[in-house]
């Protein structure tokens, strides 16, 4: 867009100057605010997204007790390291594909057109609830795998290192993916199925229920396409440290390769995004 | 003021075969409260939504506000208001958050909580929009739509659906707003509504202006023939005339006091606009066999 975008400077700038428009991280942080109070408000959608994991954990953790294979790694560690990572895609792709789709349908999106924020605002917003969402996703997923299930949270500083790029580029990867995934429901009403089905599908062969190492070869193939997989991966090499690297499929994290998709996922997620994001709903054509 | 704001040469807008907007000319002076009246499907809110910069037109030459609506900036976004037909969104976030919310989005934009005093919503502020009823939900879209303060406010049948008091508090408010000097563009469906709000008035059929002008003259009703009827012999006699006066005072003559069955009618806006749009409206929703069967009692 050709928008005039006032610099940085004028976020302070209390008294209103004629015709500066208010910057893009100012609108985009106002966003964000809004955005997170209505996410948070909106309860059937915050028990959806905030529940389903712990009450996953919950399940596994009590039928699959014990170790994995009589070595020290707890099945209940596992989950939580799986669990972790389809929270962050919960968090990223099944909120924005279902709220940019409900965004959409209920004028929120025309709305804003009409508007002088930037589009790019609009963005920001979602992107900064989706932090808020994630994070408090990861950290109760933690603190109920450290108080019930006997997890160790790693002391060493590299291990944080890789959850922290593994978390960055997995939600924005899954984020883009949302984003593109939104343009596919034709209504609100359908979003949630739309969006939700391939998501709980991809979450049985990504290894988040069931290892990866008891799935056939051909859905691997599958779930090896998509960032889910690999996010899962690289969070089970924080959370389980080397004595889990011989439960992988190859015996290794494979951590490049876990950049590697992951990154690709942000490059593809963005070009999709960019080619087939639409504003108005097929209603409005 | 004798400025225009909003100038419109030629457009032409089709959806496939259907010509939705073919050749309208507007031209609505800054300060002017503007009503565009049409049947459902003439052409109203596409045309509306062109001067908007929500579509972009086929043909025709478009400014509002000097600025070509097909090629929005955010400047210009800033001084143009928008009433949406139907939205639903901030349900969760009350009355006050939204409004200072959008009021952030504008380089000079208006007091929210004396904007929420002048929609009439108060006692809802702290109330989140979804509990609010039909009549206030459109309140705040009003709200929303001048709360950057803007030059031109368009409205796209904004009380469609209102009972007849809320539509009566609704007109005080547009009437307020045009005081103020907002030039104010709006499509309706409603008779009365353009005649209460409109300085000048276009009706748009087939996606063609037919007619233009204040609503006091609009298709020449200032100076439409009054219609004489009386009963004579039997049988119902009607003199079209622009003296009904004299034709009274003659058949009282002739009649030699009481005329039977005398009435003397000049056409309301209602007439002229159906006569407007009667002659070429071929409306898919007017015309579908089961709407003609009720319709019509004459």
């Amino acid at each position: 867009m050709s928008d005039t975008v006032s610099p940085p400077a004028a976020i302070a700038a209390s008294p209103v100057i004629p015709h500066r428009l208010p910057s893009v991280a100012a609108t985009g942080w106002s966003r964000g605010i809004a955005e997170s109070k209505m996410f948070f408000r909106e309860k059937d959608s915050v028990v959806f997204t905030f529940a389903f994991p712990i009450i996953l954990l919950g399940i596994f953790g009590s039928i699959f007790g014990g170790t994995l294979e009589g070595g020290p790694i707890t099945v209940s560690q596992l989950y939580t390291a799986g669990l972790i990572g389809a929270g962050v895609m919960s968090a990223s792709f099944q909120n924005l594909g279902i709220g940019i789709a409900v965004d959409r349908d209920d004028g929120t999106l025309k709305r804003l057109a009409g508007t002088p924020l930037p589009r790019s605002a609009y963005f920001l917003g979602k992107i900064l609830n989706v932090l808020l969402v994630a994070l408090l996703q990861v950290a109760i997923l933690l603190a109920i795998g450290v108080i019930a299930y006997d997890l160790t949270l790693p002391a060493e500083v590299s291990r944080w290192f890789t959850f922290t790029w593994v978390f960055l580029l997995g939600i924005t990867g899954s984020a883009l993916l949302g984003i593109a995934a939104s343009s596919l429901p034709r209504s609100a009403r359908s979003a949630t199925a739309v969006i939700s089905m391939p998501f709980v599908v991809l979450q049985f062969i990504s290894g988040v229920f069931i290892p990866v190492t008891e799935l056939p070869e051909w859905l691997i193939n599958i779930s090896s396409l998509f960032p889910l997989k690999w996010m899962c991966q690289g969070f089970r090499s924080v959370f389980l440290g080397d004595a889990g690297a011989a439960f992988e499929l190859t015996g290794s994290y494979e951590l490049d390769r876990v950049a590697l998709v992951l990154a690709a996922w942000v490059a593809g997620g963005l070009v999709l995004c960019l080619t087939t994001f639409r504003w108005k709903s097929r209603r409005d054509g | 003021m004798t400025q225009t704001a909003v100038k419109v040469r030629g457009l032409a807008k089709r959806y496939g075969e259907v010509r939705a907007v073919d050749g309208i000319d507007l031209e609505i002076g800054t300060g002017e409260v503007f009503a565009i009246l049409g049947p459902n499907g003439a052409g109203k809110s596409t045309t509306v939504e062109i001067l908007e910069g929500y579509r972009q037109r086929d043909a025709g030459e478009v400014s509002v506000l000097g600025t070509d609506p097909g090629h929005p900036t955010r400047l210009w976004r800033s001084r143009v208001g928008i009433v949406l037909q139907t939205a639903n969104d901030t349900a969760e976030l009350t009355v006050r958050e939204t409004i200072r919310h959008f009021a952030g989005y504008y380089p000079q934009a208006r007091d929210p909580d004396a904007l929420i005093e002048k929609v009439g919503l108060t006692d809802k502020a702290d109330k989140r929009i979804r509990q609010l009823s039909g009549g206030q939900r459109r309140r705040v879209d009003v709200a929303l739509g001048v709360v950057g303060n803007p030059e031109v406010l368009f409205l796209d049948e904004p009380t469609t659906g209102f009972d007849p008091e809320a539509r009566r508090r609704f007109w005080v408010l547009i009437q307020d707003l045009a005081q103020e000097g907002t030039t104010i563009v709006l499509t309706t469906h409603y008779l009365d509504e353009a005649e209460a709000l409109a300085d000048r008035v276009a009706v748009i059929t087939k996606g063609r202006v037919v007619a233009e002008g204040p609503p006091a003259t609009l298709g020449g009703r200032a100076v439409a023939k009054a219609q004489v009827s009386w009963l004579e012999e039997g049988e119902r006699k009607q003199l079209q005339t622009g003296t009904p006066t004299r034709t009274v005072v003659e058949l009282t003559r002739r009649f030699d006091g009481e005329v039977p069955e005398l009435t003397v009618t000049r056409p309301s806006l209602e007439d002229i606009y159906l006569d407007l749009i009667g002659s070429s409206s071929t409306e898919p929703d007017d015309h579908s066999p089961a709407a003609s069967r009720s319709r019509d009692p004459r």
